[in-house]
């Protein structure tokens, strides 16, 4: 108890009111239904919400209660926060955060503008989203593009304190949101396409002190793992162990950003996260395992040191991050209550380990495009056990730097981007929003300059062939089966957050900016509206004055706005490129370009569709409610 | 990065801005061994009768869409936030380009949050922003589709030493 006791004195000592702890804080504002108190609402990142006065039957009948506007264009990822009368919205850069008072219905009470240097936005790899505003112990936390850390009142949005994470000119930016735990705020950072050196930080909560950093590469005692106790699929890493998978000293511009969901088992005292790619998107050019980009960890968030970790794909050769979410839930697997953690990993298999141990139980394609492997090795006694076997057509380490590798699936956003899915304890299904897209990949040889894309791949994208010609499927997947329960085709990647309530509805958002809500059990769509621009936030639910009320921000932009603004190209150019040569030889005009495409086979036209001829850029919050 | 490239983008990186002309002139009229120029200097384009794509154009192709198009978007279409690039390259001097990829260029207002970083430093970019320029402007004269060129000419001895010079500096 004496480390508790002295957290305890130091944020008493800081004037903050009790609880003392942020566990016992969040642990209360999330148990609280009529709030949204986390970005994932709550520490197991189930985003489900107990909320049941819209429900299945009467969802149909929503409407929209009231609207507020951002001020921001680009992309808006995350959820504003509701406790107790207020309402904290976030914006992607400038990072503005407005406090609403909803018993003032909806007034601002104050707002705070950080003052940064736009030059940020230039490394920010895809637009300038942010995932949102943290809460705990009256304060309310901000991290910033450019890496700032601000700790603001709550009641009044003065800054209480503020430290800098990392370094916009060596390329390290921020997204995503922080996670506060006990005495401490755990932070991760951005710029796996700039060669950092991915880490993870706590902060103390009481003065924005370092407590300490656990980076993703190098030196056993500078990744905070311990060679004997830290463990991968039950057995100690040795030491070592991240050294000794790269190439001289590339593990210092060796990527394994950390920028995605990060949940925590209070039980355990066990946080979990995952890590991106490895710097350069060349595979030759790294040789080695490159542990530990792709990987999840679990950390014990007093020192941080890894109690296991489980690198999903090694040796990246198609830029599969690891960050997505680890969604905590208990179920029984072969007669026996397990707790368990799922991760529906960008490289198109969800995972289902035991949390406490990290023993790998499921891992199974979520999408039937996926086509890079034939799947995980899950025999113990193996030599590759827990290793994805790679199919070599597919291997753009195989076919070698300046060869296209073509066909492969997924693309490089994944079968699912950091979008949440969401876990309902009452059907025991994950919700979990994917993309349907494959890409030719060619690697060729880069340098490294530091602040400067670290890239050296060609990539171009298109719809998984052979399917139904979108772009995304929103799933139902049983976790523990590993299997698709049912699955609804969309003409988008679907970049939305889901929330599933106890009302048996799932929400989701799309990019063409539609809100839509679905049965839980049957995925039968109930309720759609169109909102004024597409959809990339996380949709949330709260409960005021005895009325349930359902938002979402809508602001299109991300890596969905880059790669789907325009439309995706055809996957078999070879026609398009032979009408080039036909014009040239006759000295016909070329038809127009969409037309192009769109004869060139693959039917399902509606695929190729640009996202520019559905939205277009704004920042509005839409909150919905069931009239009285 | 030590010192200047033997590419024309970063000889000409100090040049003044030169205004930019009617209509853009994309027409190849001589090859120094590395690539094709327009009558007035300009690297330019070559797209063969059988639709063979000349190399500095692919490798503009290639580069671009691997430091460029997380902004720009796929074959220079453009993005949510980035202007489509096959346009302004249709627009824009040529000097001017070179400038502001070098330098980098921000619009930021109450409207607008847009910044260009300055890629003066990334050989990654420099050493090819020619084969960018020629690839840009293939695009927006539509002389190439999107989509990556299905036959492109080899890379000659020529371009191999330069991109070397260029790369090791």
């Amino acid at each position: 108890m004496k480390k508790l006791e002295l957290s305890l004195a130091a944020v008493l000592a800081a004037g903050v009111a009790a609880p003392a702890l942020a566990n016992d804080s969040v642990l209360a504002e999330t148990a609280n239904p009529a709030q949204n108190a986390m970005q994932a609402m709550n520490y197991a990142n189930t985003r489900y919400s107990e909320l049941d006065q819209i429900n299945k039957d009467n969802v149909g009948d929503l409407q929209v209660a009231w609207t507020f506007s951002t001020g921001v264009l680009r992309g808006h990822e995350g959820a504003p926060l509701v406790i107790g009368d207020m309402m904290y919205v976030h914006t992607p850069f400038p990072n503005t955060v407005y406090a609403l008072d909803l018993a003032q219905d909806g007034r601002i009470v104050w707002q705070y503008h950080p003052q940064q240097d736009p030059s940020v936005i230039g490394v920010m790899c895809c637009d300038t989203v942010y995932r949102g505003l943290a809460y705990a112990d009256g304060m309310l936390f901000l991290h910033q593009a450019d890496t700032t850390l601000v700790a603001l009142d709550a009641k009044t949005g003065d800054v209480k304190w503020s430290v800098k994470n990392g370094d916009p000119a060596k390329g390290e930016t921020n997204t995503t949101t922080v996670l506060p735990v006990k005495d401490k705020v755990i932070v991760g950072i951005s710029g796996g396409e700039f060669g950092i050196r991915g880490s993870v930080t706590a902060y103390n909560i009481a003065d924005g002190s370092l407590a300490w950093r656990a980076y993703s590469t190098g030196p056993d005692e500078e990744m905070l793992v311990d060679p004997e106790k830290t463990t991968a699929l039950g057995k100690p890493i040795g030491a070592n162990s991240s050294l000794d998978s790269w190439e001289g000293d590339q593990w210092q511009i060796g990527g394994g950003p950390t920028w995605g969901w990060y949940s925590y088992d209070p039980d355990l005292d066990l946080f979990y996260y995952g890590t991106g790619n490895p710097g350069t998107w060349n595979p030759s050019q790294r040789p080695g395992d490159n542990k530990y980009s792709m990987t999840i960890f679990a950390r014990d968030p007093d020192d941080g040191m890894a109690k296991w970790l489980y690198q999903m794909t090694p040796h990246d050769e198609w830029d599969y991050d690891g960050v997505n979410e680890n969604i905590l839930f208990d179920a029984e697997i072969d007669g026996t209550e397990r707790k368990l953690l799922f991760h529906p990993d960008r490289n198109g298999i969800a995972y289902t380990l035991d949390r406490e141990t990290g023993e790998l139980l499921v891992a199974e394609k979520f999408d039937p495009a996926v086509n890079w492997t034939t799947g995980v090795d899950m025999d113990p006694n193996s030599p590759t056990f827990g290793r994805p076997a790679v199919v070599a057509e597919f291997s753009t380490e195989q076919n070698g730097e300046d060869t296209n590798t073509t066909g492969i699936c997924p693309a490089a956003l994944g079968t699912k981007d950091q979008q949440p899915a969401a876990y309902s304890p009452k059907t025991g299904l994950m919700y979990v929003p994917t993309n349907h897209v494959c890409m030719d990949y060619e690697p060729f040889r880069v340098s490294y300059t530091a602040g400067q894309p670290f890239v050296g791949a060609t990539v171009s994208m298109f719809p998984a062939p052979n399917s139904h010609g979108g772009m995304g499927n929103f799933i139902a997947w049983d976790p523990v089966a590993g299997e698709i329960k049912w699955s609804l085709p969309e003409q988008f990647s679907v970049w939305s957050g889901a929330l599933a309530t106890a009302g048996d509805v799932v929400f989701y958002g799309t990019l063409e900016g539609y809100l839509k809500a679905v049965d839980a059990n049957t995925g039968e769509e109930l309720y759609k509206f169109k909102t004024p621009s597409g959809i990339i936030g996380n949709v949330f639910t709260y409960e005021r004055e005895g009325k349930q009320y359902v938002g979402v921000l809508s602001g299109i932009g991300g890596w969905a706005g880059i790669g789907l603004a325009a439309g995706l190209t055809n996957p078999v150019n070879a026609e398009a490129w032979q009408n080039v040569a036909g014009r040239a030889a006759t000295g016909r005009e070329l038809d127009s370009e969409a037309k192009n495409v769109d004869t060139a086979g693959l039917g399902a036209v509606g695929g190729y569709a640009a996202l520019s001829d559905f939205t277009a850029l704004g920042g509005q919050l839409t909150v919905f409610a069931v009239p009285n | 990065m030590r010192s200047a490239a033997p590419f024309l983008a970063f000889a000409m990186l100090v040049a003044g801005a030169v205004s930019a002309q009617d209509v853009a002139d994309t027409a190849a009229v001589e090859n120094d061994g590395v690539r094709w120029f327009n009558a007035e200097g300009i690297p330019t384009f070559k797209v063969e009768d059988d639709g063979t794509v000349d190399w500095p154009t692919f490798s503009g192709y290639r580069r671009y869409h691997a430091d460029c198009h997380v902004c720009h978007g796929p074959d220079g279409e453009g993005s949510t936030y980035a202007p489509a690039l096959k346009d302004s390259a249709m627009r824009m001097d040529y000097y001017d380009f070179i400038g502001v990829v070098a330098s980098g260029r921000q619009v930021v207002n109450a409207a607008d949050n847009q910044v260009m970083p300055a890629f003066g430093t990334n050989p990654n970019v420099m050493c090819y922003l020619d084969d960018i320029w020629t690839y840009l402007r293939a695009r927006g004269a539509d002389a190439v589709p999107r989509g990556r060129p299905a036959k492109r000419a080899d890379k000659s001895d020529a371009f191999v030493e330069a991109e070397k010079l260029c790369m090791e500096q």
